[in-house]
């Protein structure tokens, strides 16, 4: 087998380098555009996922802290957004209530896709894939730089659409027709809705050109040794995630298509028996729970592209700054299968009362229940990780820290919400607000802020502040409780989400106070993200120089110089000898092995059936790799 | 002007922060102070997990128990009562072991915070560990799940026949309950396409069950008898929410949906056990539905049957108060439309009621 692979190997980067040899003549000759904007480097599309990814989670966070205006100070006069919001404050110094769904909606969209999938997933897939497997760049440089570029077109429609007159969508974020498609429903389902449509089809077109991506280059471009049961978790995720998004975005893309049909051709695959605007719609025979199908198989398997990457990251920085080994590397992995698998069927659960067959309802509701074992498996781990830990507190392990948090509080109240008779109550009220807020927004959210704290050394050769990091955690972390956990009695008082205000109702009139706490936390968990953005872009250029392996990682990302240049590695590609989580080994010098030492430069702390793996050392391939090996080893 | 000095004064604040932070750089540099691989200041946060565990567990005890009765609301249907009875199991197995998990984590980050004379225990993997942990959350899972799906399928299980029918429509942005008339005790068809400003319920009156029918603003309900709405929506999705009584059913344009329940507390009945005479049930939407999404509100009564039953005789059908459209109704049905719709005696009542 291993012959074999480095015959693969070999071939590959022949082609690699004969096809590199221009560009890195083009680079070194400072050509800005090729080398910074149109970059077929996988570290530089990385960042730049991530730089779009920061302006769009300021962008989300700053219309959620406008409508959490409205929402914890109904009585306050918001004259003074006139400048920035215009027309979408009435006389009154009132936001418009059409506004407020535009926003919600606009944060949903936003949150989800733009920050979390492609501003989480984009960047580290990207930057760590070829970098932790020991790969040169992506299997195609060159789909990657379009994955980036159709994500860009994709964000400038949508930005655009927030300045429409009739306003940006406004049906929610997950656009159930017949309202996202009668434009005399609702202002937002005019052009806004169509801008929305076409950056989402531009959106999914990037989401698969990267997964396609990150799919062929880790079963293809692993460096020698590095076979599936030595990858970090990481990388598991990355895999993962990849896999679902191929097989769950051209749903959305099918239900998208569809919709685009019923809005501009008259189709009627959603719509049906529709009165509105004083006329009866010659639509027909539609079903708009057709749509929701469509959607959740999409919008289900969603939930943990954006979760998986940031369970993999917080693995990867849990083991490290414990100095210990990931508890249980195959469970953890065998979770995540498990989870992807699940993730497929059990999208009806967000479907329970829309009407769907009750018997459905019972099967989604068992299959549902059943992803909370694997997912109680992951949390179990992690605290089996901490024990006997010794435990370096660095910001990306805070922040690691935070997501287990909220994973544990926001995953515990899916099973009240995954069991169709208790969703009945629950269903569409700030109980669910505040479960996704936490297991899935917030706990991503977490893990892209540790995953940026943590490689921010290998993306920019410079430390960030690590004092400034720990204060931007402890804010943020009681920030994001202080925001969400109020939300859970909000919504156990059965307050619906998406409402405007609830001065309308006896049921829900109270929980003023509660609301304006949540406001105030959302203005103050805003406002830290300030300190992270100083920390970001100071450290970029004047922050201390990073040590070769700064948080003394085994993982293959730190064998490269301290601003790797293209091709990441300026000999041999290391090859790797071990899984990546030899930490405080007996017997070993130091409490971490990196994955480029081989086993038979540790006999002191070889276990039995390592010692066995020495003699394939020697065997597997010629002397000059070994060496190579050793070299690395001694670094 | 004020503006403007606001902008300085925050302009200045972040100056002197700035100031702060690139001297207290500067002095750590001078100092010579190498950074070195951990802080000393790691302990510090070591201590602030546990503050922040003990603190939060505190006021999360505190609010649950001391502000229940403003976050919990009153059961008015029987299925309500088995409904809160799982989420509240839920609710103790799913607190159990979040206090014990975030205890026991919040406590080893705590004890085994970074002692450069200490080393991590190397401890990758084991079975047995993994092995409970996986089955012992399936038990309790599979006891929910089998608790859940006995309650959902009595839920939704088919309403008996001689249920009370109530007609729900829903559009942009208010809620109209249509009624069986007392003659006939079933609802006449419908037809979206013969919706018009009057006809808001797009009555098909060729049918003659639809002669009778009534339409009301207020959800009239009776006590203690099975209730089944029917629920559809003209315009776009809708989501029919009875908070006291418990129930939630989309509103679907062209697929109608319905839920069945008992009420068991009448609005009085409320009103004296809250000690709140003004209290009202009340009907919200809970889909996202347009502009008006949040003041889509229908008032709810509960009464005894009788009341019910008198309210219902009180009510005029809406073919009565639409005489207009009696030219739409087939001219040998006419006189029975008329007679039903109570808009003229009807000569032979006995002999009518008897054949019905």
């Amino acid at each position: 087998m291993a012959t074999t692979d480095i015959h693969i190997h070999q071939d590959v980067h022949h082609h690699g380098d004969g096809h590199d040899h221009d560009h890195d003549h083009e680079h070194h000759g400072g050509n800005f555009w090729t080398t910074y904007i149109f970059s077929e480097d996988h570290k530089i599309i990385g960042k730049q996922f991530l730089i779009t990814g920061i302006f769009w989670a300021l962008l989300g966070g700053s219309l959620s802290v406008i409508f959490r205006l409205q929402l914890g100070f109904p009585d306050m006069n918001l004259e003074w957004l006139k400048p920035i919001l215009g027309g979408w404050i009435t006389p009154e110094g009132k936001l418009d209530p059409e506004f407020y769904l535009a926003l919600v909606t606009m944060h949903g969209t936003i949150m989800v896709f733009f920050v979390l999938t492609a501003g989480l997933s984009g960047t580290f897939s990207n930057f760590l894939i070829p970098l932790q497997i020991g790969a040169r760049d992506m299997a195609s440089g060159f789909m990657n730089m379009l994955s980036y570029w159709f994500f860009f077109a994709s964000s400038v429609l949508m930005f655009i659409s927030l300045f429409l007159e009739t306003g940006p969508a406004a049906g929610g974020w997950t656009v159930y027709p017949p309202l996202s498609a009668l434009p005399q429903a609702i202002k937002g389902s005019g052009l806004g809705m169509t801008l929305w449509l076409v950056a989402m089809a531009l959106f999914i077109v990037s989401s698969l050109l990267g997964s396609i991506n990150y799919i062929s280059t880790v079963i293809n471009m692993r460096t020698r040794g590095m076979s599936f049961t030595r990858l970090p978790l990481t990388i598991w995720a990355f895999f993962f995630t990849a896999i679902i998004g191929i097989l769950s975005f051209p749903v959305l893309f099918a239900a998208a298509l569809l919709l685009i049909f019923d809005r501009s051709f008259g189709t009627s695959f959603y719509l049906s028996d529709i009165y509105i605007g004083g006329e009866a719609l010659a639509h027909d025979g539609g079903s708009p729970v057709l749509f929701q199908h469509l959607f959740w198989f999409l919008g289900h398997p969603e939930v943990y592209i954006v979760l998986l990457p940031a369970l993999g990251i917080s693995s990867e920085i849990i083991a490290t700054n414990s100095r210990k080994p990931i508890f249980g590397y195959k469970a953890m992995i065998g979770s995540m299968l498990f989870i992807a698998i699940l993730s497929f069927i059990v999208w009806a659960h967000h479907m329970f009362v829309t009407g769907m067959n009750p018997f459905l309802g019972s099967i989604f509701m068992l299959l549902t229940l059943i992803i909370a074992v694997p997912s109680a498996v992951k949390i179990f781990n992690y605290v089996t990780t901490l024990w006997k830990g010794n435990i370096v507190f660095t910001p990306g392990m805070l922040f690691s820290i935070g997501l287990v948090s909220f994973f544990l509080t926001g995953g515990i109240t899916g099973i009240f919400l995954g069991n169709s008779a208790i969703d009945i109550q629950l269903h569409d009220t700030y109980f669910v607000v505040a479960h996704f807020h936490l297991v899935m927004g917030s706990a991503s959210f977490f893990g892209m802020l540790a995953g940026i704290y943590h490689w921010f050394p290998k993306m920019f050769g410079r430390m960030m502040n690590e004092r400034l990091g720990q204060i931007h955690f402890w804010i943020t972390f009681i920030g994001v409780y202080m925001v969400f956990f109020p939300m859970h009695y909000i919504g156990i008082a059965g307050f619906p989400r998406r409402y405007y205000s609830w001065t309308n109702f006896e049921t829900f009139s109270g929980f003023a106070d509660l609301n304006m706490l949540v406001s105030l936390a959302a203005i103050l968990t805003l406002a830290a993200q300030f300190i992270f953005l100083f920390n970001f872009f100071y450290s970029i250029w004047r922050g201390r120089l990073a040590p070769a392996n700064p948080w003394n990682a085994n993982t293959l990302e730190w064998t490269t110089p301290r601003n790797p240049g293209h091709g990441n590695w300026p000999g041999e590609i290391p090859a790797v000898y071990r899984w990546p989580y030899d930490y405080s080994k007996p017997g070993a010098k130091d409490d971490f092995i990196p994955q480029t030492i081989p086993f038979s430069e540790t006999p002191e702390s070889n276990l039995p059936h390592e010692t066995e793996l020495i003699k394939l050392e020697s065997t597997s391939g010629d002397d000059i790799i070994i060496q190579g090996g050793k070299l690395e080893g001694n670094h | 002007m004020m503006s403007l000095i606001i902008v300085l004064g925050v302009v200045l604040v972040l100056g002197i922060l700035f100031l702060i932070f690139r001297i207290s750089t500067l002095v750590g540099i001078a100092r010579g102070k190498k950074e070195e691989y951990v802080s000393p200041s790691n302990g510090v946060h070591a201590v602030l997990f546990i503050v922040f565990l003990v603190l939060s567990l505190a006021l999360f005890f505190w609010y649950s128990f001391t502000r229940f009765d403003l976050y919990t609301l009153p059961i008015a249907s029987e299925h309500g009562k088995k409904t809160d009875g799982l989420f509240w199991i839920t609710m103790a197995i799913t607190v159990i072991a979040f206090v014990i998990i975030s205890i026991i984590m919040f406590v080893f980050i705590y004890q085994y915070r970074y002692n450069p004379a200490r080393r991590a225990k190397f401890f990758p993997d084991n079975h047995y560990l993994e092995l409970t942990w996986t089955i012992i959350p399936a038990i309790v899972l599979a006891l929910l799940i089998f608790t859940g799906l006995r309650t959902w399928n009595e839920i939704t299980a088919p309403a008996s026949k001689d249920a009370e029918v109530i007609e729900l429509i829903a559009q942009q942005f208010a809620w109209t309950a249509r009624y069986p008339g007392v003659k006939d005790q079933s609802l006449g068809k419908v037809n979206y396409k013969l919706i018009d400003a009057v006809n808001e319920f797009g009555l098909d009156l060729s049918d003659k069950n639809s002669f009778d029918d009534f339409k009301s603003l207020e959800l009239h309900l009776p006590v203690g008898q099975e209730i089944l709405l029917k629920i559809r929506a003209k315009d776009v999705i809708h989501s029919v929410f009875l908070p006291h009584f418990r129930v939630k059913m989309d509103a679907v344009p062209g697929m109608p949906t319905q839920f069945k329940f008992v009420a068991t507390k009448t609005t009085e009945q409320m009103r004296d056990e809250l000690g709140n005479p003004n209290f009202n049930y009340e009907l919200a939407c809970t889909e996202i539905c347009g502009r008006g999404h949040f003041s889509m509100k229908m008032s709810v009564v509960v009464e005894e049957q009788e009341d019910y039953e008198r309210w219902k005789a009180s009510q005029e059908a809406w073919l009565k108060q639409n005489p207009d459209y009696l030219n739409k109704v087939p001219a040998e049905l006419k006189e029975a439309a008329m007679i039903k719709a109570g808009m003229q005696a009807d000569p032979g009542a006995g002999v009518a009621v008897v054949k019905e």
